[in-house]
């Protein structure tokens, strides 16, 4: 069974994120980029397979702010190759854009499933998955959260909302947008990081970055105050007993 | 005029059409008078409470062979099938598994126009824009979708839903669909356990996220719950990390809470946990970052560190 993991960097959200001087974009100079949390759910997912049932897991991604850093991680998790398409893209990268030009090296390539991360935080054209997989002409499925190889398909469960799942079965190759793995991510000591980092190994593809249509965005900006909660400060004492007061309050009994 | 038509897709998967399909269609009437269009709403699989539709103008039940119970395979054929008779100006789903396996792909294979987690949407001139919720929340952006077809996944709770529970279908057209190729085949649809927890009825929620940082903390979150009387609740990653069972996750994909007071501890106010609790009548948030979303949700917030706070409350009350 050979699976492709497509991975990608996003802005750490933990970060105050500001807005550069187009007004339409991050200010990508001072912010940390991170590995896609659902990518690093799609990776481990992909693992705990290939250690269950065999096989080969490969991951690849358009290059980006630290990419290196999230595919040697991979390397070092028991990734069995590592692709980087290199087109000097800068900016914000429409799904559109970024699932052309994965569709154009996976066309090359064999595999039985795509797994990438469910969502990314700035889709804004769309979810990887769904748009990957009609390019390449393939079934898909998003928001899954169980996968099982099944006779000459997949067995797939998507979470439909509500606590309700669904569990398909689908005949491959497939491409998949996973919320959640089988377990959580695992986790690399930073030796072994070290180890993958002094190995190299990070295939270097060129490619050119196709045109495709996204939406256009005129101005991004900090969601405007409506409602925005009233600050009890940040002592922890006298925020604590505002906090058991409001309770008391609403009517609820404290002890 | 059908292409200034504006289609919404009936995301019912089971029970009853949920609220997000009404919201969809109010928003739907007022682009497409907006652009002098009509409404159509497409029903896929089962036509059962179809009846509750009535605001569009044009309702589609689509039935065929492996549409019921919900299947994204067969459910994009259908729907791509229909589009190519109906060609709309706008599609509109929302963010849920439904939305995102469907207008990925139809946008892609129709080269439309494709906006996700939009809040609003409206008409200027002959373009449409929509403000899109980005970055967990933390920024809007503001985008130009131009003045050829476009699909729209908007987040729930983003228009207003009652006034378009309208009964009685004026024009409804029923319309059989096979699929060329079943690549995908229903196996099991699964309603969550009931457990013994059931969060949603509680008045007082103590709701931890990812700020608790690991499992052992969890002790001092239901210490502090235990003391105050109150129910336990997490968002997804709390969850997702095996520190919490399912029963107690808030928000899309877990429960819809509306208790007397919420008690966001390191949780951030990502759309999808605000879906299962912006209707709490009292929402407290500890976030140590003053940028952190649920502070637009939140009555009353603080940053301080929730380590500093949980002791300070637990000696307050005796704990
Ligand atoms: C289809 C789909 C369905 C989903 N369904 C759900 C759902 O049902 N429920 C849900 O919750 N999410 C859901 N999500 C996930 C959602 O997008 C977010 O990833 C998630 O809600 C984030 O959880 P969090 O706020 O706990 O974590 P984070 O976003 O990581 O936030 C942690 C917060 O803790 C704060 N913090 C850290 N340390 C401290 C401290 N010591 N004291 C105080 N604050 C601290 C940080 O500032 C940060 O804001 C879904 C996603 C998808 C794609």
């Amino acid at each position: 069974m050979k699976i492709v993991v497509a991975m990608r960097q996003i802005a750490d959200l933990v970060e105050e994120l500001e807005v550069d001087a187009s007004g339409a974009d991050i200010d990508r100079e001072f912010v940390k980029f991170v590995s896609n949390e659902w990518d690093e759910a799609a990776l481990e997912e992909a693992l705990c397979l290939k250690e269950a049932h065999g096989g080969e897991v490969v991951v690849v991604g358009v290059d980006d702010v630290d990419f290196d850093q999230t595919l040697f991680g991979a390397l070092a998790k028991g990734a069995d190759r590592a692709v980087k398409l290199d087109c000097g893209f800068e900016g914000w990268m429409p799904t559109a854009v970024r699932a052309e030009i994965l569709a154009r090296w996976l066309r090359e390539e064999s595999f039985d499933l795509v797994l990438t991360g469910v969502q990314a935080a700035d889709d804004l054209d769309g979810q990887l998955a769904g748009v990957l997989g009609a390019r390449l002409g393939l079934p898909h499925a998003a928001v899954v959260v169980g996968l099982e190889p099944d006779g000459s398909g997949f067995k797939v469960t998507q979470e439909l909302g509500g606590g309700v799942t669904l569990t398909s079965h689908a005949t491959g190759p497939l491409v998949l947008g996973i919320q959640a793995a089988r377990q959580a991510p695992r986790y690399v000591p930073i030796s072994r990081i070290r180890q993958a980092m002094s190995a190299g190994g990070i295939e270097v593809v060129e490619v050119e970055a196709p045109s495709a249509r996204a939406p256009k965005v005129t101005r991004l900006f900090a969601p405007e105050a409506k409602g925005r909660a009233e600050m009890l400060g940040d002592k922890p004492s006298e925020v604590a007993a505002r906090i058991v007061e409001l309770i008391r309050a609403k009517g609820v009994s404290v002890s | 005029m059908a292409e200034n038509d504006v289609v919404v897709i009936a995301e019912r998967v089971v029970g009853g059409h949920p609220d997000v399909t009404f919201e969809l269609l109010g928003k739907a009437k007022e682009i497409a008078s907006a652009l002098g269009g009509e409404v159509h709403c497409l029903v896929v699989g089962s036509p059962e409470g179809h009846e509750c539709l009535g605001a569009s103008d044009h309702l589609h039940l689509v039935e065929g062979e492996h549409l019921w119970p919900y299947n994204p395979h067969a459910w994009e054929s259908a729907v791509s099938a229909l589009l190519t008779q109906i060609k709309p100006r706008l599609v509109l789903a929302s963010t849920g598994t439904v939305g995102i396996d469907l207008c990925g792909a139809l946008a892609a294979q129709s080269g439309s126009m494709l906006a996700s987690y939009v809040v609003d949407l409206s008409v200027e001139g002959s373009t449409l824009m929509a403000v899109a919720q980005l970055y967990g929340g933390k920024l809007m952006a503001e985008c130009d979708l131009g003045d050829g077809p476009a699909f729209v996944t908007a987040i729930p709770g983003s228009f207003a839903s009652q006034a378009t529970r309208v009964d009685g279908v004026a024009n409804a057209t029923s319309h059989a669909h096979e699929a060329a190729e079943v690549r995908m085949r229903h196996v099991a649809l699964t309603e969550p356990e009931k457990t013994g927890v059931d969060i949603t009825s509680e008045e007082l929620l103590v709701s931890v996220g990812r700020g608790i940082g690991s499992q052992s903390n969890i002790d001092l979150a239901q210490e502090l719950a235990e003391v105050l009387g109150a129910g336990l609740s997490a968002s997804r990653p709390v969850i997702d990390q095996g520190w919490l069972p399912k029963a107690h996750q808030v928000g899309k994909s877990g429960k819809k809470v509306k208790p007397k007071i919420y008690l966001a501890l390191g949780i951030s106010g990502a759309p999808e946990h605000l879906e299962g609790m912006r209707q709490a009548e009292l929402i407290i948030a500890c976030n140590t970052d003053a940028t952190a979303p649920i502070f637009e949700v939140a009555h009353y917030g603080t940053t301080a560190d929730l380590f500093d706070l949980v002791p300070e409350i637990l000696d307050l009350i005796g704990g």
